[in-house]
């Protein structure tokens, strides 16, 4: 197992946000953490990249424990993509995706060749070589968030961990940036907002409810409309992409819908309440 | 691929060094008596060499006008150096190395010098060892507060430095109020800063100290680049963010706090200089960082010498000058390129 939580449990002010979260990554598994606002999808990749102490538990990469090692160590095996960030202060493209590099460099190293010719190539392995001169500050959301792709693979880590990287995204961009890192041959944890999107692209899913992991497994297996009820309290149809045969999430409204022409819909579940824990 | 690359470092620190030197013989050739720029360097050679010249050009070279403009080099340097990194550590562009309080304490500590005559056995050095206490105070009181859970986070240090920095103040127009009015004038031009008192002495301490806090940040520029992307981003990149932005905190305050000892509170050098450097050379502070040192420097030169000269034989407070130089600047600069807060192209 490349990546490994082993009972980890945060808190944050005193109150307990996650705990007895055991969840394992495969080696270039592309995985997701899926769960409603606040279920602490966030919380558990941020005690992975130390903004959050575990209050217990461990996380261990390829069998070391990542917690104990020096923070540069650990950020050259795992980087971080997070949401859309902007940033008071006027870097350019180049700039940017040179600062994925700091983990490797002592304190006066200068930028060798070798760390522009890895900026170079990671800029071109998002396809964003006209961008490159660029002030990061004057992209669009989708080109940033390539470029902090392009940043984490000048990280040159083999680990990757998105937090909601698609959000406020249009669905082209959507597409593309998760596209692109399945394609990057990494391990992959991602937290996901949308379940179908999810489901196209992870070979597990874990999902989220209270702080805890409801359920794990492949799409087809975890996305019933049982889980999400469960976790979500939201009623949904669940569809096989046509392509994929990936499960595909339809919302259904709580109050029954009339089209003109129809009949108020009769059969179905009843809508569930929203249960809060 | 390189073409639209940023000015090399090299060209723009030549730039900046040739603007210093420039500025710094005119702020030792003017004054009410002229001297031309090749007896300054005349006189600065043999001061140098160890014999300074003993002729009345000699000694107002070396005796009073060189120790002034070099001090106002140095504190003009750690002002905007303090500057540049405080606007880091607190993530906000419009910071300035006052805002943690440091100026507030330390004005407290002079007002109570000049006013109520405490530390008067040291003499001379009693005005600067008042505000240096004062601005420790003052920084311990801000780091105490906004201490939490989480470190020092930017919002609770911003919060706690300005309204720190409001209750200092008040204590400041408390003594002025109880103190006598011959007394509050000096305090008000101290407070306005002024090198009007600048000596060999008073060099070496704020010298060693710009000296080491650059050594420090120097070799902190990758990481400062990467905590000004954020806490979170900074983490992911292996910086200890924790112990980066402690070390920051005190790294800027004994910076601010050793130049308002030796000059008063000169505002807006911190705000403005950071600003232009950023739109010369970018936001890479391996190049912000040493251009801001000889830029600081050339521009504290430059605004001491017009405090000096426009309303000869009166002398201004120099912060008068460097507000009045430096908003309009900062004006026209952002109206020019609008980087900051959101702005899009």
């Amino acid at each position: 197992m490349s990546l490994l939580l082993d009972g980890l449990a945060v808190d944050i002010s005193g109150r307990r946000i996650v705990s007895g979260i055991d969840l394992a990554v495969a080696d270039r598994e592309f995985a997701g953490l899926v769960g409603p606002n606040g279920s602490g999808k966030s919380t558990i990749l941020k005690a992975i990249y130390r903004v959050h102490r575990p209050s217990a538990g461990r996380v261990l990469l390829d069998g070391t424990d990542l917690l104990a090692l020096r923070p540069r160590k650990a950020a050259r095996r795992i980087a971080v993509v997070a949401q859309e960030s902007t940033s008071e202060f006027d870097f350019s493209v180049r700039e940017m995706v040179m600062i994925g590099r700091t983990p490797h460099k002592g304190s006066f190293d200068r930028d060798t060749a070798a760390d522009h010719s890895l900026v170079d190539q990671a800029i071109e392995r998002v396809g964003c070589e006209e961008l490159a001169y660029r002030s990061f500050n004057t992209l669009s959301g989708g080109e940033k968030q390539l470029i902090l792709i392009a940043r984490a693979l000048a990280q040159g880590a083999d680990h990757l961990i998105l937090d909601e990287p698609t959000n406020h995204l249009d669905i082209h961009h959507q597409v593309e940036i998760l596209e692109l890192v399945a394609g990057l041959g990494v391990t992959v944890l991602a937290a996901l907002h949308d379940l179908s999107l999810a489901a196209l692209f992870c070979r597990t899913i874990h999902v989220l409810r209270a702080g805890r992991i409801v359920s794990s497994g492949p799409p087809g297996a975890v996305l019933t409309p049982e889980t999400i009820r469960h976790a979500y309290g939201a009623d949904v149809l669940v569809i096989e992409h046509p392509d994929t045969g990936t499960p595909h999430l339809i919302p259904r409204r709580v109050q029954p819908a009339t089209r003109p022409g129809t009949q108020p819909p009769t059969s179905g579940q009843p809508p569930a309440q929203p249960d809060t824990p | 691929m390189r073409r639209r690359e940023r000015v090399p470092l090299a060209i723009v620190l030549m730039a900046c060094a040739v603007l210093l030197v420039v500025t710094m013989t005119l702020g030792v050739a003017i004054g009410s008596v002229p001297i031309s720029p090749a007896t300054v360097w005349d006189v600065v050679a043999g001061g140098l060499a160890g014999h300074p010249e003993n002729s009345v050009a000699g000694i107002i070279v070396w005796q009073i006008r060189l120790p002034r403009v070099l001090l106002a080099a140095v504190v003009g340097a750690s002002l905007t150096t303090a500057g540049s990194v405080v606007q880091v550590l607190v993530r906000n562009a419009l910071a300035d190395p006052f805002l943690l309080g440091v100026s507030s304490g330390a004005s407290v500590g002079a007002t109570a010098v000049l006013l109520l005559g405490a530390f008067a056995s040291l003499g001379v050095w009693a005005i600067s060892v008042g505000s240096v206490l004062g601005a420790l105070a003052a920084m311990a009181a801000v780091f105490l507060v906004s201490r939490s859970g989480s470190g020092l986070a930017p919002t609770q240090l911003i919060l706690c430095g300005v309204v720190l920095s409001a209750l200092f103040e008040s204590v400041t127009s408390f003594l002025i109020f109880r103190g006598n009015p011959q007394a509050t004038q000096s305090v008000l031009f101290w407070l306005l800063g002024s090198f009007g008192l600048a000596s060999w002495d008073q060099l070496p301490i704020p010298a060693a100290a710009l000296a080491a806090a650059m050594v420090y940040l120097l070799a902190q520029g990758r990481a400062l680049n990467a905590l000004a992307m954020g806490a979170e981003p900074a983490a992911s990149l292996g910086v200890d963010v924790r112990q980066m932005r402690r070390n920051l905190f005190v790294v800027t305050s004994l910076m601010a706090g050793v130049a308002v000892a030796v000059s008063g509170i000169i505002g807006f050098v911190g705000l403005v200089v950071p600003h232009i450097v950023r739109l010369m050379v970018g936001s890479d502070h391996r190049r912000v960082l040493p251009t801001g040192v000889l830029f600081g420097a050339a521009f504290m030169v430059l605004g001491d010498l017009l405090a000096r000269t426009i309303v000869a034989p009166q002398e201004m407070p120099v912060g008068v000058i460097t507000a009045f130089i430096g908003a309009p600047t900062l004006i026209v600069l952002i109206r020019r390129r609008p980087y900051l807060y959101g702005a899009t192209q």
